[in-house]
């Protein structure tokens, strides 16, 4: 099944990478991954879908929050949320068509951000479906160039974020002596 | 600093091999009290560290070069990984400014290592490393244990600066459950009151959390019988009465049949492994399961708990036995109910105890294994490898203290017995330790044996020598018709000249009526020992699960002529 996943993450090197690895080293297939600072610098949002064996779905996100590095992951596939995803769609058509496709590009709520004789790149965002729909549309008038930015997530509860406050070091004092 | 930082962490050892990044290091290390073992590969100085920490529970710490000193590291964190050890490994890096150019000596150790590790850090300014260590240390020894690493540009190792002591760690994303749940605390508690047939089985996390105290308690309130893993072996003396023996795919008749027959599973510290589950439809299918662990993703992996309780097997253990303490006694019903279950494990044992042969004309690997436990009495460590001689040595040597015993149990990595016992010796100078170890394993090793003369490490290494990579030739025996495919090794070489090439004792035994003195005369001797005992080249081991059965289907003995699988 596909899993959406919303994640929080420091914003540290190599952070990325251990979320990455927890997945593909289980052979999971990445759908599609975004990853950006949020209001703290030092820390990111990820959305990540993934196709992942339904039974596995719980170990999937027990194993995601253990990297050090992760605040936070929360599984948001059935959980009240908007989910959206942009698209720029280039596509070269014909003169006759130019009217066609901006009608087009209307009822998919896009908006034309290049223009030129050869066509027109326009930009749609909206749930992912809804964008194959409408790049399956473009692609009926001629030839097109996509590119997809993956699905971000918000979720719509309101969840507290907890994280761990700082401990002592020992420094100065032995390790703890264990009992034989 | 880095030397500071080690030293303000209670380091007094560490393993390692140098190398042209780790210079600056080593030569701080040459004015200071920490005493470094200089090994003869580093992956032996990451099965050394292992072993100190097995031996102790204090982190170990082992040193590499950058580039073919940390990829060849990688084998022993993977192997501290899969066992949850507490290590913390330093590598060298090659300067910030190099990184990335594919300079000489330099490797992806941060990429090759991050599933390697529990965690790991690429230090590449001087101001990060204090932080950097004491998390390092942090991380590896809270939670569930594993191996740190933290790799070190070398001009960081250059850099001058004062240390100034950390006072606090902070890792907001770092969560470390220990106390458990209290309402299902009570509920396990009460589980275990209305259970008519309940087992403990036991691993790895108990011997981790130092919980053998109240491991013993618990069973002497509920008179539970006991079946401790590979892994959790000596959490519970093997003396002790309630003791039953390791189950799984070597694991004895009775601990296997005890688990398909209990009703109540109190699983503390274990994570349902393979090699003991066997097929998992079929493992403990009568019992309700409460489920101890202080990692959450080993909760519900492979068995789903009745039961979840995640936290610190010691913590959570001394709340249940309170709440065990205070409840009032079973009734007779169920008291007789726990007679009859009682009796039952004990016709099991009597049925089939592991085979403890004993031969007149050649020396069986299991006399090897009783001779051991004659002289250890339960309280040598022993230190392994992988294969036959392990699965003997786990079902016939006792061990009546937590971390005696020394092996590699998740990765199961030839070539652990020898470093590893090196690591454990210099924590426990007073112990006596054996490193026993198949001629298989032992030859992936014997550089160390001048690691361990160099520093005169009282081992007695042992080498059960049957001349075959005995499990790999087991499974072919069994499962590719007898083909033996690579597994003679054809060549060892003698002992003696070899002990004597390397400064000290060692002998040969064939006779299985010399047997005992060979090894009462190893340890008898004040330095390292090496004693090959030539046993059986063809003695399988058994009971064996085969891949795929149920634990209960167990195979009892060789296929001709008296094959026996149990009910």
């Amino acid at each position: 099944m596909l899993l959406t996943i919303s994640l929080l993450l420091e914003n540290k090197p190599g952070a990325l990478m251990r979320v990455t690895g927890v997945l593909s080293q289980r052979g999971y297939n990445i759908e599609s991954l975004t990853v950006a600072r949020t209001l703290d610098p030092e820390v990111s949002r990820m959305t990540i879908m993934v196709d992942v064996d339904s039974a596995l779905r719980q170990q999937v996100i027990k194993q995601i929050n253990k990297p050090v590095n992760v605040l936070q992951a929360t599984d948001l596939t059935d959980a009240p949320k908007v989910l959206r995803e942009l698209v720029l769609v280039r596509v070269r058509t014909a003169m006759e068509s130019r009217p066609a496709v901006l009608k087009e590009a209307e009822i998919f709520g896009g908006r034309v951000v290049d223009s030129s004789t050869e066509g027109f790149a326009i930009e749609v965002t909206g749930a992912p479906e809804k964008l194959q729909e409408f790049i399956d549309v473009m692609g009926s008038y001629g030839e097109i160039d996509v590119t997809r930015s993956g699905a971000v997530a918000i979720t719509l509860d309101a969840r507290k974020l907890k994280l761990q406050p700082p401990v002592p070091t020992r420094t100065g004092a032995k390790l703890e002596e264990t009992v034989y | 600093m880095l030397v500071e930082c080690l030293a303000k962490e209670g380091v007094d050892c560490m393993f390692g091999y140098p190398g042209g990044v780790t210079l600056p290091f080593y030569d701080v290390l040459y004015d200071c009290a920490i005493k470094h073992i200089l090994v003869r590969h580093e992956e032996n100085a990451a099965f050394a560290a292992e072993g100190y920490a097995r031996a102790t529970g204090k982190v170990g710490v082992c040193c590499a070069t950058s580039g073919p000193g940390a990829t060849n590291l990688t084998t022993g964190l993977v192997d501290a990984l899969m066992d949850s050890i507490p290590i913390v490994a330093i590598t060298g890096q090659v300067s910030t400014k190099l990184i990335g150019s594919d300079a000489f000596q330099e490797a992806d150790t941060f990429g090759i290592t991050r599933s390697a590790t529990k965690h790991n850090y690429l230090v590449k300014s001087l101001a990060d490393l204090p932080r950097i260590v004491h998390e390092a240390f942090y991380v590896a020894s809270t939670g569930r244990p594993g191996p740190v690493l933290v790799d070190i540009a070398k001009d960081v190792f250059q850099g001058q600066g004062h240390y100034e002591p950390v006072s606090s760690i902070h890792l907001p994303g770092y969560k470390v459950f220990t106390e458990g749940h209290t309402g299902q605390i009570k509920r396990a508690a009460q589980l275990v009151q209305e259970s008519a047939s309940p087992l403990v089985y036991s691993g790895g996390g108990v011997i981790a959390a130092g919980a053998s105290r109240e491991l013993r308690e618990f069973v002497e309130l509920t008179d539970a019988p006991v079946v401790q893993t590979l892994m959790g072996l000596g959490a519970l003396p093997s003396e002790h009465p309630n003791f039953i023996s390791m189950p799984g795919m070597h694991g004895s008749y009775a601990a296997n049949m005890a688990l398909t027959g209990c009703d109540l599973l109190i699983a503390l510290g274990v994570r349902f492994d393979d090699r003991v589950t066997g097929r998992l439809a079929a493992f403990a299918p009568h019992a309700k399961v409460i489920h101890v662990d202080i990692d959450p993703a080993e909760i519900g992996k492979n068995r789903a708990p009745d039961v979840p309780i995640v936290g610190d097997v010691k913590r959570v253990l001394g709340k249940l036995n309170k709440a065990l303490s205070e409840t009032r006694p079973v009734d007779e019903k169920l008291s007789s109910a726990r007679r009859a279950w009682w009796h039952r494990i004990r016709e099991w044992k009597a049925e089939y105890p592991f085979p403890a042969e004993v031969s007149d004309s050649e020396i069986k690997p299991q006399h090897l294994m009783r001779e051991i436990d004659r002289l250890s009495a339960g309280h040598a460590i022993v230190t392994t490898d992988v294969g036959q001689h392990q699965m003997w040595a786990a079902q016939l040597i006792r061990f009546n203290e937590p971390r005696l015993w020394i092996t590699s149990g998740g990765l199961g990595s030839m070539g652990f017995g020898l470093p590893s016992a090196i690591g454990a010796q210099m924590a426990r100078p007073d112990k006596l330790v054996f490193s026993l170890v198949g001629d298989g394993g032992f030859q992936m090793s014997i550089p160390e044996l001048s690691t361990i003369m160099v520093n005169r490490l009282p081992i007695k290494i042992v080498v059960m020598n049957n001349g075959h990579l005995g499990m790999v030739r087991q499974w072919q025996t069994l499962f590719f018709n007898d083909r033996l495919s690579s597994v003679e090794l054809g060549c060892f070489p003698d002992v003696q000249k070899l002990a004597a090439a390397y400064g000290f004792q060692g002998a040969s035994v064939e006779k299985p009526s010399e047997l005992a003195g060979a090894l009462e005369r190893a340890v008898a001797e004040p330095g390292p020992y090496l004693l090959n005992v030539a046993v059986t080249p063809f003695e399988s081991v058994y009971p064996m699960v085969p891949a795929g059965a149920a634990i209960n289907e167990m195979v009892m003995g060789p296929p001709q002529p008296q094959a026996v699988v149990a009910k």
